[in-house]
Order: C-alpha cells, then sequence, then structure tokens
C-alpha cells in the first residue's frame, strides 16, 4: 500500500497517494487546473505551461511534474500564473485551425476547456497575429485522419506510440515552431509502421487525431471484445439497435483501456449486409437459404460419415473457453481424433 | 546494406549515444542522409525509425538531399548582420543562380545559412567549402564566385 | 620557450588562418631554415581585426596584417640582426603612429590575460610548449597535495561564476555534484558555443586546449569522475582537430587515463561533436543530445548534479570556466578573488565586435566599465564618424544598452540590474547607422529559428513576437504592438521551460526600454530612424547631382534616368532599394540622401 499525503490546493484539503502529481490529485478531487499535454497514462513532460501552480508561495511550477509533498500549500491561481496561462492559451488559440463546428473533437477538445476555464477574451485575441499554414490533411489510414493544423505539439500521440504500444510509429520532426509529428520521413500513416490501433487518437486532446467517422452512442453496453483470446473489456456504443463505436474498459485488468485496431474499429460486421444470418446450403453448385433444422441434420450426417483420421476440427478465438473446450471434447470423445487446433496464437 | 554502411556501423556498438556520431559518419561519406541509410541506423541501434529521423531533423547540420558541389555557408551571426550579412546572402544567391538558401537544379551550388562561424571579426563572412573568407563586400563575393568556378572549370 | 634565441610566433586562429597565415607560416619557415631562428604557430592573438598577426618574441615585436609579400623583409630583419620592418607595425587609430610591440597597443595593454594567457603564445598542438608554461602543475597539486574537498572548497572560496552566462556559483555546483551519491559520475564541458556574434570559446580551444582539459581532470577528482566529454560544435573544425590532438598526447603522457601522472586517480575525455542546436547550450539538452536524442531541455530539478549525464550526477560547466581552473589551484583561491568586483571575481573575456575599430578577443578584470573595452581597448567606432548607439551583450538572451551606460561596470549583476547579461562573452558594438528595432527582430528571428518547440511559450510565442516585429520593420506595424510585445514578453518569460525562452524577449524588452522612440516611429510615423528598413526608406538624388552616370550605371534595376551631365532622378516604382546609389555616389558630390517616414512616388 503507497503512503496517503495530505496537502492543500487552494486551501482545499486533499488526500492524495503517494508518488502521484500534484495535477492528478487535483482532478481526482475534482478541481480543475488548465492542462493540455498531460495523460495519466503517460509520463508527464511539462511541455504545454498551462498547468502551473506556486507552492508555499515559491515561483511558479508545472503541476504535472511536480509530486504531492505532505503538507504543501498549493495554489492554482497568482497574478503570474494567470499572465503566463492566458499568453499560452492566446498563443495556441491564434496558431489553432479553430473550425470548431467542423471538428470531431468539438464534444471533447481540452484547447476549448481551457478556454473556457481561463475566458478568452476576443479583443485581446485580436492583436495577435494568426499563423497562416495550410498543411496538407493525412486521410491514408482507414480509419482515422491527422490534421496538423489542429496538433498542438503535446506529444501524447508520440509518447502513447512509445510507451504504451511500444511501437515508436510516430516521432517529432523538425523543431521549433515548424516542428510537426509525423512517421519517419513524414510519410502517410499507411506507408509508416502503424499499426492503426488508435491509441493515440483516442488520446489526443484535439481534434489533430480524429476518427474518420465519428459517431455519438445513444447508450454503451458493457462487455468483452470477440476477437482473440485475450478478452478485452469493452463498451459497444449503441445508436438505435446499431453498434457504432468501440471504447475500451480502463478498469479491465486485461487491457487496462488499451485496444488492437480490431478491437477498436472492427465491428462494422455486426451490422454488414454480407453478414450470414442464415445458414446456406451448396444444391446443385448454388447455395441456398436453409432452416437451421436442415442445416443441423447434413452437418450431423456427414460427421457421422467422418469420424476418424478424415476429420479434424479448427476451433475460434471467437467462442468462449467453455465452448472451446466442447470442441475439443466433441472431437476426441465423439468423432475420435485428436486432430483439433485453435487460430488464436497471440 | 551497402559497404560504405557496414563500414561505419563496424566502427560503433550499436547502442542508442551513438545516434548522433552515425548520422554524422553517414552524412560525411554520402554528403546527405539517404533514407535507406536512416532506417539502417535504426535497425543497427534498435530505435524506432521514427526516432532516427526526429533526431536528424531537429539537427541544422543534416541534410536530407544531395548537396552540390559547391558548399557556401553565409554567416548569420549578430557581427556579421550589423555588417550586412543580408546584402551578402542576397549577392551570393544571385551569383549562383538561386533566389535563397538551396541547392541548384545542376548540383553545382548549395548555399545555406549558418548561425555563426565564430569568425566575428571578420565580418561579414562566409565559408566555401570550409574555408572562411571575411571582410566581404558584395563585389568580393562576385569576385570569390567567378574566381572559384574558374578553379573547378581548368580542373 | 628558449630564453634567448628569437621566436616568432604567426597566429593560426580561425580568423588568421582565413587570411592565409598558413601559408606565411610555410614561406617564413623556408626563409629562416638553417637559422637560429624558431617558427611557431599559436591560436588567437585576439586582434582578429589585424589579421594575419606575427609576433617576434622576445622583444614583442608586432606586426599586423601580414601579407606573403612581407615575409622576406621579415625574415630578412631577423636574418641580419636589422631592426624591425617598421611599415608593418599596428598604427594607433588616433595617432596613426607605428607602435612597434604589443606592450605599446592599448588594445593589449589595458586587457588582463588570465584565461587567454597563453593564447598567441604557445603552438596549441605541442603539449611540451604547454608544459614549459606550468601546464598540468594545477592537477598534478590537486591530486598529490589536495583533497578532493580542498578542492572543491579552494573553487568555492574563489567566488568562481559559471562563465556560459547564468553567472552561477561554479564551487557550488562541485559541490552538489561531489555530495551525490553514485559510482559513476560525469564532467561535461560545454564548448556549444551558439551565440551569434561571440567566439571566446572557440579562441581558447584553438589556442590553449590543454588549459580546457586540465580544468576538467581537476574537476573529475574533485567531484569523484572518471570521465569527461567536450561537446563541441561541428562548426568548429578547428577546435576539435586541436582538442583532439591535445587530448591524445594528454594520453601518451599520463595526464588523461588510467593511472594518472602514476597516482590512483583516473580520468578521460571524449568528444562529442554537437550537430547544430542552439538549444544544446542548456544543460539538461546537452545531455539529452549526447544521450541520442533530439536536443530538447527536461525540467528541473532534478539538476544535472543529482541525475544527468545517463542519470548519473553529472557537473556541466563552460570551457571558460574550465580554464580558469587551474590558475585557481595553481595560484590560490585568495589570488584570483582579489581581482574582480565584490560579487563577480576574475575576469571577463569578450569577443568584440559590430561596428568598432578593434574587433577581436579581449579579456579584462571584472568591473571594468564598457566604456574602456569599447573605447580605450576597442578604438571606438569602426567608422569614427559615426556615433556610437548601443552595444550588445549576453547574445540572443541579453540586451542592448545605451550610451547612458557606457559607465556601467562589467559585472554578473549590473548588466542584469540595466536589462542585460554578462553572456558568455559576445560583445557586438551599434552605430548610428543600427536599427534598433531591426536588431530587436533579428534576435527573434534567431530564437525563433533556435526554440526547440517543445513548450507552448517559446515556439509560438518567439514565432509571434517576430510575427510583429517583422511587420513593424516592414510599415505594417499596428498602434497597440508595442503593449502588446510587453504583455507576450511577460508570459513568455514567465512560463517557457527553459533559459532559451525565459530570456528571448530580452533583446525586444531592453530595446525597447531604451529605444522606444524607434518603435513608436516605426509604427506612427513609417519612419525608420536609422535609415535601414528598407520598406521604410526611398532614395532620392539632390539637384547637386553632377551628371557624372556612376550611379546610372550601377544600377540593376534601371531605376535612375538622367543623361549625360544633367541632373538624375529615381523613378520609385523601379527602385529595388540596394543602395547602390548611395554607394557610389562620390563623397565630394554626396547628391544621394535616403528619407524616410515619407511616401513619394517620383521624384523630379
Amino acid at each position: 500500500m503507497t503512503n496517503q499525503i495530505n496537502f492543500t490546493i487552494d486551501g482545499q484539503e486533499i488526500v492524495a497517494q503517494e508518488g502521484q502529481n500534484i495535477l492528478d490529485a487535483a482532478l481526482a478531487n475534482d478541481i480543475y487546473i488548465p492542462h493540455l499535454c498531460h495523460h495519466p497514462d503517460l509520463k508527464p513532460v511539462g511541455a504545454c505551461r498551462l498547468c502551473g501552480v506556486e507552492i508555499d508561495g515559491g515561483h511558479m511550477t508545472m503541476s504535472c511534474l511536480e509530486p504531492v509533498r505532505e503538507g504543501i500549500d498549493v495554489r492554482t491561481d497568482s497574478p503570474v500564473i494567470y499572465q503566463a496561462r492566458k499568453i499560452a492559451i492566446e498563443l495556441l488559440i491564434a496558431d489553432h485551425h479553430m473550425d470548431c463546428l467542423a471538428c470531431a473533437a468539438a464534444h471533447d477538445c481540452d484547447l476549448l476547456t481551457v478556454s473556457a476555464y481561463m475566458g478568452v477574451q476576443p479583443e485581446r485575441l485580436e492583436r495577435l497575429r494568426k499563423t497562416e499554414r495550410d498543411l496538407p490533411i493525412d486521410t491514408s489510414n482507414p480509419f482515422f485522419q491527422f490534421d496538423p493544423n489542429k496538433c498542438v505539439i503535446c506529444g501524447i500521440c508520440v509518447r502513447t506510440c512509445d510507451e504504451i504500444v511500444g511501437l515508436g510509429a510516430l516521432g517529432f520532426i523538425d523543431r521549433g515552431v515548424s516542428t510537426v509529428v509525423g512517421t519517419f520521413g513524414n510519410k502517410p500513416f499507411v506507408e509508416s509502421v502503424c499499426e492503426s490501433c488508435g491509441e493515440c487518437v483516442v488520446r489526443c486532446p484535439v481534434g489533430a487525431l480524429a476518427p474518420k467517422k465519428p459517431e455519438f452512442a445513444a447508450r454503451e453496453v458493457q462487455t468483452t471484445c470477440v476477437y482473440c483470446g485475450v478478452g478485452c473489456g469493452i463498451y459497444l456504443g449503441i445508436s438505435g439497435d446499431e453498434v457504432v463505436s468501440v471504447r475500451a474498459d480502463r478498469e479491465r485488468p486485461t487491457n487496462e483501456g488499451s485496444l488492437c485496431v480490431k478491437g477498436r474499429y472492427g465491428f462494422n460486421f455486426i451490422n454488414h449486409p454480407d453478414r450470414l444470418t442464415k445458414p446456406l446450403i451448396k444444391k446443385n453448385g448454388e447455395f441456398e437459404e436453409a432452416e437451421w433444422d436442415e442445416a443441423l441434420e447434413l452437418i450431423a450426417s456427414k460427421f457421422a460419415e467422418s469420424k476418424g483420421e478424415k476429420f479434424a476440427a479448427l476451433a475460434s478465438a471467437k467462442c468462449t473457453l467453455e465452448e472451446n473446450y466442447l470442441i475439443q471434447k466433441f472431437t476426441r470423445a465423439v468423432m475420435g481424433t485428436n486432430s483439433v487446433d485453435h487460430c488464436a496464437r497471440l | 546494406m551497402e559497404e560504405a554502411l557496414s563500414e561505419i556501423f563496424l566502427q560503433f556498438e550499436g547502442k542508442r549515444e551513438e545516434i548522433i556520431p552515425i548520422l554524422q559518419r553517414v552524412q560525411e561519406n554520402y554528403t546527405y542522409l539517404p533514407e535507406d541509410s536512416m532506417r539502417q541506423i535504426a535497425r543497427f541501434t534498435k530505435v524506432p525509425e521514427s526516432d532516427i529521423y526526429g533526431v536528424a531533423t531537429f539537427y541544422a547540420q543534416f541534410r536530407f538531399t544531395p548537396t552540390g558541389r559547391n558548399h557556401i555557408c553565409v554567416c548569420r551571426g549578430t557581427a556579421c548582420h550589423v555588417r550586412g550579412a543580408p546584402a551578402i546572402l542576397e549577392e551570393v544567391a544571385a551569383n549562383v543562380g538561386l533566389e535563397d538558401e538551396g541547392t541548384t537544379e545542376d548540383l553545382e551550388y548549395t548555399l545555406e545559412t549558418v548561425a555563426c562561424i565564430g569568425c566575428c571579426a571578420l565580418a561579414p563572412a562566409i565559408t566555401y567549402n570550409e574555408e572562411v573568407h571575411g571582410n566581404l563586400t558584395k563585389n568580393k563575393v562576385r569576385k570569390l564566385i567567378k574566381a572559384e568556378a574558374g578553379k573547378n572549370g581548368s580542373e | 620557450m628558449e630564453a634567448n634565441d628569437k621566436t616568432v610566433l604567426i597566429c593560426r586562429g580561425t580568423g588568421c588562418e582565413s587570411a592565409k597565415s598558413p601559408a606565411i607560416q610555410t614561406e617564413l619557415m623556408s626563409g629562416l631554415q638553417g637559422s637560429d631562428v624558431e617558427v611557431k604557430f599559436t591560436g588567437c592573438h585576439g586582434m582578429c581585426q589585424q589579421g594575419p598577426i606575427v609576433i617576434v618574441e622576445p622583444q614583442g615585436t608586432f606586426y599586423a596584417n601580414v601579407k606573403l609579400k612581407d615575409v622576406e623583409p621579415i625574415v630578412g630583419s631577423l636574418k641580419n640582426g636589422g631592426g624591425p620592418v617598421e611599415k608593418l607595425f599596428y598604427k594607433d587609430p588616433a595617432t596613426k603612429e607605428g607602435l612597434s610591440t604589443y606592450h605599446d597597443i592599448p588594445f593589449y595593454s589595458r586587457q588582463k590575460r588570465l584565461v587567454l594567457q597563453n593564447c598567441g603564445r604557445i603552438d596549441p598542438e605541442d603539449i611540451d610548449d604547454y608544459l614549459a608554461e606550468g601546464g598540468y602543475e594545477g592537477l598534478k597539486k590537486a591530486i598529490f597535495d589536495m583533497t578532493p574537498d580542498a578542492v572543491v572548497q579552494a573553487v568555492l572560496d574563489s567566488g568562481l561564476r559559471g562563465r556560459g552566462g547564468g553567472g552561477f556559483p561554479t564551487g557550488r555546483k562541485w559541490k552538489f555534484t561531489q555530495d551525490a551519491p553514485s559510482d559513476t559520475k560525469y564532467v561535461l564541458c560545454n564548448a556549444d558555443e551558439g551565440d551569434p556574434g561571440a567566439f571566446m570559446d572557440r579562441s581558447v580551444l584553438e589556442g590553449d586546449p590543454h588549459a580546457v582539459l586540465e580544468g576538467m581532470a581537476i574537476a573529475g577528482f574533485a567531484i569523484g569522475a572518471q570521465k569527461g566529454y567536450i561537446y563541441c560544435r561541428a562548426e568548429y573544425p578547428l577546435a576539435i582537430k586541436r582538442l583532439q590532438i591535445a587530448i591524445e598526447q594528454a594520453r601518451e603522457r599520463g595526464y588523461l587515463g588510467k593511472g594518472i601522472m602514476d597516482g590512483d586517480f583516473d580520468f578521460d575525455i571524449d568528444i562529442f561533436h554537437g550537430a547544430g542546436a542552439f538549444v544544446c547550450g542548456e544543460e539538461t539538452a546537452l545531455i539529452t543530445s549526447i544521450e541520442g536524442n533530439r536536443g530538447m531541455p527536461r525540467s528541473r530539478p532534478p539538476y544535472p548534479a543529482v541525475k544527468g549525464l545517463y542519470d548519473k550526477p553529472t557537473l556541466l560547466n563552460n570551457v571558460k570556466t574550465y580554464a580558469n581552473v587551474r590558475l585557481i589551484i595553481n595560484n590560490g583561491a585568495d589570488w584570483f578573488a582579489s581581482i574582480g568586483t565584490e560579487k563577480s571575481k576574475g575576469t571577463a573575456v569578450f569577443a568584440l565586435t559590430g561596428k568598432i575599430a578593434n574587433s577581436g578577443l579581449v579579456e579584462v578584470p571584472m568591473g571594468i566599465t564598457l566604456r574602456e573595452i569599447i573605447f580605450d581597448i576597442g578604438g571606438g567606432m569602426l567608422d569614427p564618424n559615426k556615433n556610437f548607439k548601443a552595444v550588445q551583450t549576453g547574445g540572443p538572451s541579453g540586451g542592448c544598452l545605451p550610451e547612458s551606460f557606457l559607465d556601467t561596470p562589467v559585472d554578473y549583476d549590473s548588466l542584469i540590474e540595466a536589462g542585460s547579461m554578462m553572456g558568455s562573452g559576445g560583445m557586438v558594438v551599434m552605430d548610428e547607422d543600427t536599427c534598433m528595432v531591426d536588431v530587436a527582430r533579428y534576435f527573434l528571428d534567431f530564437t525563433e529559428k533556435e526554440s526547440c518547440g517543445k513548450c507552448v511559450p517559446c515556439r509560438l510565442g518567439t514565432k509571434q513576437m517576430l510575427d510583429i516585429l517583422e511587420d513593424i520593420v516592414e510599415g505594417r506595424g499596428k498602434p497597440g504592438d508595442i503593449e502588446l510585445l510587453e504583455d507576450l514578453a511577460v508570459g513568455i518569460k514567465a512560463g517557457s521551460l527553459c533559459g532559451l525562452g525565459q530570456t528571448a524577449p530580452n533583446p525586444v524588452l531592453t530595446t525597447l526600454r531604451y529605444f522606444r522612440d524607434e518603435y513608436e516611429a516605426h509604427i506612427n510615423h513609417h519612419a525608420c530612424p536609422a535609415k535601414q528598413c528598407k520598406e521604410l526608406i526611398t532614395y532620392h538624388i539632390l539637384d547637386t547631382c553632377v551628371g557624372c552616370g556612376l550611379c546610372r550605371r550601377n544600377c540593376s534595376t534601371n531605376a535612375i534616368i538622367g543623361e549625360q551631365k544633367e541632373l538624375h532622378y529615381i523613378d520609385q516604382s523601379l527602385c529595388h532599394k540596394c543602395g547602390v546609389c548611395f554607394e557610389v555616389c562620390p563623397p565630394k558630390v554626396f547628391s544621394v540622401e535616403i528619407r524616410t517616414g515619407e511616401v513619394k512616388l517620383v521624384e523630379s
């Protein structure tokens, strides 16, 4: 067990875990400190400079980098902090492609959250020179797109690919104001080693990395991904009677909020028109729809003719553990062969 | 893998901290960093390709296209600036047939600016194929480029 | 150096090398072959403006601007024992009198050369020259007669502060690193001298590389490190070459490597070639760069003294800081502390450049005034008819001080109080022809290009400031821009992650503080008082024009119209404002005028 640490934020008593940083502790206690480059899954870097606080009246320091300490008095606002934050958020907005109404992240944009908290004034923004930038949007990936004009260079995607996925498909390219996020050689995503898992997309705080078809679910159903034996926890987003989205379950110990490309994006088979909903039996060289009883009878009769070494079973990872157990039992005990295999070799 | 690359790798162990020295050696050999060489360096150092590319694009020294046979660097240090470096840059560009920094299509010249070559007492200064030329005027630039071109031609 | 025989010293610093000093050396050697005169090359003498420089010791005869054809008379005078070659003497700009030795030249006589004491005197590629000057005595004393604690204490007592610019007390840095518990520690030398207009470190490395190695080895002994790295810019090939030679020679003689001087202290040094990023002068960025990453700074703490290179305790100092160390060990902390001011001890090395008569490298005791450096040592303005306007110190982190600050003593605290900073030693002098808004724009252009891009205030803030300054110098400035610049400056200074961003607004702030009227002239009157900003000036031919046609023939855009011997005029719609007409108009005619603050399209 980690030790508890007691301290105050803006006078409010906080109990945090040892090793936690001030920003996470504040957020866990419903105290908002503006931030853009911080994500609880990733190592903090202190790049956006929005989460500044003063500890015991000292110099401004970044709350994402500062571990909690017993008895400290943390202030989240002061004239210095306010000025630094105000300039930072105004600079970000002047540099950002603000087409919020058409933006996939509009409902969940950290830049808007910070702006709303700071109360950005239009007359102050008008003084600033807007960035003239029109970089091409990378739509090469089938599931998501990357709009560098909306990127705030927080590095969350880069760190996600490094720290969580362990792939390193993304990196920073160039430096200074020319810095962009991109793949090796700044090529389209599909030409890179990217596996399209979308971990970066879900963590992007703005609309730079966004799903191509953002669908909003009316409700969610908690379930388990059917693709493989790992059994990742997911929430299926439902709209009407269709599955429109997948969200990873952060509480499930198997995946702790992560998913692969199949789990996250491979759900359109559910409502696909080509999906089989009735058995087909080939008659006179053509498949014809049949009833279940007819199909099962046909299978049973064929199985009866094929006992022993003529038979082999291939089970599926989409089946439950119990179903797979039954398949091997059936194959060995009924069909009399050990030729049984399974598709999941992760 | 190209022989030149394997030979460079022989002098290293493939550690992360060797990335910049390896990139420098590779550029010395090719005058720039060919894309495939960066992929090979990634494999050799067991570092993601995007990281190698990120490191290479961070530093001003590294180039991704071949350089011209003649390499001219115009110093944009403070001393050079106040003694007329912008005019020198314009003059060099005009004399080698470029608008600004870059490489001519015939790969004859590459023109770059550098932060400071540390010859501030000789401001404004340029390096022409690594040789420093100082106390320049527009006229001296014209003469220098003509003279160097003459040298190349006679070889 | 042999005491009686004559020695000819030829400077082969980068400045003099570019003026063909290697060829002069070869010629001198062949000319003096067989005589008892020794010919040696040295690092930078400092007076680069007058290079190539040849000095004849022991008299100290000083020959300036030596050309290949001058070798013959020099050889002649040395061989025949005749008098020195007077026509090669440096001429005092005020009296026009030739000065025969460097002892007589104010540029040298007013200096106090400690760090530079060997530069220009010894052959930097020969360890024996360094040893003859007492080289490695400091290291010997430290290892065999002192404890690490005593060495740290001496550096503490000396009052030495970091020569990289910040001025942090060096001894305290050493103490922190010494106190950090670890078997493995590192000593790093920051030779990534990136300030535009600065070449002090380069000259020390080229002229006296062993002094830096010795300082690092003493530091290694004091803090308990076994390994050192010198992070040197790849743009300094000569410095790297001489360092490499020095390291190899020191290893051969047992001053580096295992069991230094047969004792039980091991210490070795390698060179890391910086790949061109100004931000790598920041200590955490330098460390991540050596580790093979993009040179992006990280937040401190933890400080490198606790967690530095490869997460081990690491000591990082500037070239000149290390070069001071052996002097402190050899001569004692008290001796060092007796030089300079109360809070700034020792000397300061400056690269004196810009619109100044004697560009070059100078070393002065802390506390000397800017006026003494610029007018006594530097010889005043490059063009004596122009007025002094400002002096810039501290590079892109520093500021521009006007004439009223010329009597400011040069020390860490006075310069910071004035709004500038010591910096690593660049000192650029500006005259009335320099536009201060353009200077601010120049520095922001530099920091914007060199910002690593990691943190928002620096990445976007420097760009925003640059955009505004570009608008101002190009005549698009708006009322309110000055206040906006000040507003941005506060936010950028407070919010930026590292020193680069935290100091980036300084050139704007100091020029706003001391030259606000120039900003106002640009914004409100579209006028550039220094007549430098192209978009705000126009060229005109006065009616004193004699019609010589010189300007017309030199104009590349055929904008000048007029018959021979008749009054010419400039078609403003064709004029590209290159200024060639102004340059070529004969001085006695002087008919081309630059105007600013008025837009007149056609001049008749």
